[in-house]
């Protein structure tokens, strides 16, 4: 697995390649949900061993090559108190799956969440039907049932730190979040 | 007056035997109903604000040390009246004076005050008390209430309580004090488990905590590691039930205090969450997700058995408080398309919807005293308000930003709930009494919030 990493190639594209996943290892970041034991995406491997290779320097088939394959699309959001999965979500997903089918031994977690306006019961409730939706829009489109778990974490654990429309809407997703 | 020399005789006796009559579990305040004048109900606390309560420093017969943090029986004499006067005051209920800056009752005057002395000063009340160490270790502690108008004794109560147990003593006293004037049920002597939160808003840190009341004898349970959630103490107060997100699955576990370990509640791959307690702690009162669904069950709090299945959706069926009889269950449904409250009987039939307000009602809890609900209303903000148990009469406690997940006092007297602060997200424990006038933050020494209040101590 280490291959890939260890080969860089000509220094200007390599370290331009390093930009751009870089900034891509950080929206990444900034979209997705702090987890109590969050993937590295490796800020450190790509800064010394940038390579051109597929995932812009992830091990193809890690979650940090998902992360970076999906470009925000790992996750779905949701309107208030709603779980359905509208028709960006369904583009997203479609992503989603076609990597999870291309990588058929991975499995993946399907994290739920809501904004902190609201009750926190319900919310966790709510965290879990809506990563149900997602999970369900996986299986339609043929990623076996076995491979994926949902876990809510209500409004618990925010992305976006604010107290505004904005960022409610931010915090009103699902993220897919593949096994390594 | 006999009964005053009775218990001036036990307190001359103590020294070598078990004291007063009455010890720590019940200071035989039995029902003070009916008699000379005060009987009111607390449905307005203001003219009881009027009323002066004098609290003075507990006397000693001997200024002895003792193994409480508090010092020597006279220094703890302090600390107790100390401990009556916070009680007292904190809630709005009342405007008490003292300890400091009053007269000190000596020991012989406990039992015999000085009402000439209190008669000019606007004192309508005199608490009175005194600490006697007794040779084991243990703690005699008397409480007297006066009516200085009437020249009269209203209540008395004595217990006997060990060194670590010392401030029980004083919200013992404040109980009885509250109970005689206020004609309502104790409160005082309670605790309160609570989520204790530290870090930044994306990760907090949430940890199983618990303190008395008054929030002394602060204590944290679980480490933090895994997201603790939602407590509820146990009516014996030898569990606390709770969310964790321990091995990263949210289930609920019944955390033993004796023993400090846990015990998942019900083992399955999907998670439970929203615990309860039947009044009687023979049941457990858990909700389950499944395919996105979410629906109430109920288990044996023994443990083993099989769910029952409560409610059969559709959509999120969450909580659950049960009616003080045990018959009736209130819990909260977004069947109808967004969250509104319910009642069921206690075996899951009968389903009614009791909430009509516009915007969205969550968060039930059934007063003790079975005749009011508690919830958390959202439209736009999120705020505290009761209704009748048929939905009727509703109206605010609250009006802040977000405040949330209302639990009651033992007496069914005072709302504590949670506030969340706009932006930053932090979380502190607030009461308010029935009226909604008198609200009081309760001190807590981090961040707190999902506040469950156990009931009178046994």
């Amino acid at each position: 697995m280490p291959s890939a990493l260890s080969m860089p190639r000509h220094t200007k594209s390599g370290s331009m390649i390093l930009l751009v996943a870089g900034a891509l290892a950080m929206s990444a970041c900034a979209s997705k949900a702090p987890k109590e034991l969050p993937p590295e995406p490796g800020p450190a491997r790509t800064t010394t061993t940038p390579d051109s290779g597929q995932g812009l320097g992830a091990r193809p088939g890690s979650q940090a090559d998902f992360a970076a394959q999906m470009m925000g699309d790992d996750t779905i959001y949701f309107d208030t108190d709603k779980y359905d999965v509208d028709a960006v979500d369904q583009q997203a997903l479609a992503k989603q799956a076609q990597w999870l089918l291309t990588y058929p031994n991975k499995m993946a977690t399907i994290e739920g969440h809501a904004d902190e306006r609201g009750t926190r019961e319900y919310n966790l409730a709510l965290g879990e039907r809506r990563a149900n939706s997602a999970k369900n829009y996986l299986i339609s489109l043929g990623v076996a049932a076995n491979r994926l778990t949902t876990i809510s974490y209500g409004k618990e654990r925010p992305v976006a730190l604010g107290s505004n429309e904005q960022a409610w809407a931010q915090n009103r997703r699902a993220v897919t979040v593949t096994i390594d | 007056m006999k009964t005053l020399s009775a218990l001036a005789l036990g307190l001359l006796l103590c020294a070598s035997g078990p004291a007063l009559a009455q010890t720590v579990p019940d200071p035989a305040a039995p029902a003070p109903q009916a008699s000379d004048g005060l009987e009111v109900t607390v449905s307005d606390d203001s003219e009881w604000q009027d009323l002066g309560i004098a609290i003075t420093t507990f006397a000693t017969d001997a200024d002895v040390p003792t193994q409480t943090t508090a010092g020597s029986t006279g220094q703890l004499g302090q600390a107790i009246a100390q401990v009556v006067a916070g009680d007292l005051k904190n809630n709005g209920l009342f405007k008490p004076s003292g300890p400091a800056g009053l007269p000190r009752p000596t020991f012989p005057e406990v039992q015999a005050p000085n009402f000439p002395l209190w008669s000019t000063g606007g004192t309508d009340m005199l608490v009175q008390g005194y600490v006697h160490a007794n040779g084991d270790g243990t703690l005699t502690v008397g409480c007297y209430l006066y009516d200085v108008a009437l020249k009269q004794q209203l209540t008395k109560g004595g217990w006997k309580v060990g060194p670590a147990d010392w401030r029980r003593a004083g919200h013992k006293c404040a109980d009885l004090v509250y109970a005689r004037l206020s004609g309502e049920s104790p409160f005082f002597d309670s605790k309160i488990a609570y989520i204790a939160e530290t870090g930044p808003k994306d990760h907090r840190m949430k940890r199983l905590a618990i303190m008395d009341s008054d929030g002394a004898n602060h204590r944290y349970l679980t480490s933090g590691q895994a997201m603790a959630l939602t407590p509820r103490y146990s009516p014996d107060y030898s569990k606390i039930l709770y969310l964790s997100y321990l091995n990263g699955q949210p289930s609920v576990y019944a955390y033993d205090l004796a023993s400090n370990s846990q015990k998942l509640i019900f083992r399955t791959t999907n998670p439970t969450m929203a615990p309860r307690w039947s009044p009687d702690g023979k049941w457990v009162l858990f909700s389950m997700s499944q395919g996105g669904r979410t629906d109430i069950y109920r288990v044996s709090s023994a443990g083993g058995g099989t769910p029952q299945r409560l409610t059969n959706g559709p959509g999120i069926n969450i909580g659950g408080s049960y009616s003080p009889d045990g018959s009736k269950i209130v819990f909260e449904s977004d069947r109808s398309g967004s969250q509104q409250i319910y009642v069921m009987n206690a075996d899951g039939s009968n389903q009614q919807r009791i909430s009509f307000f516009g915007g969205r009602s969550a968060t039930p809890e059934w007063s003790p005293r079975g005749d009011l609900i508690a919830f958390t209303h959202i439209a736009g903000n999120l705020r505290v308000a009761v209704m009748s148990p048929s939905g009727q009469n509703m109206r605010y406690l609250t009006n802040s930003w977000q405040d949330e997940a209302p639990t009651w006092s033992p007496n069914g007297r005072i709302v504590q709930f949670f506030r969340t602060e706009k932006g930053s997200g932090v979380a502190s424990i607030w009461q308010v009494d029935l009226t909604g006038r008198n609200e009081r933050k309760l001190p807590t020494p981090v961040g707190a919030s999902d506040p469950a209040w156990g009931p009178i101590r046994p």
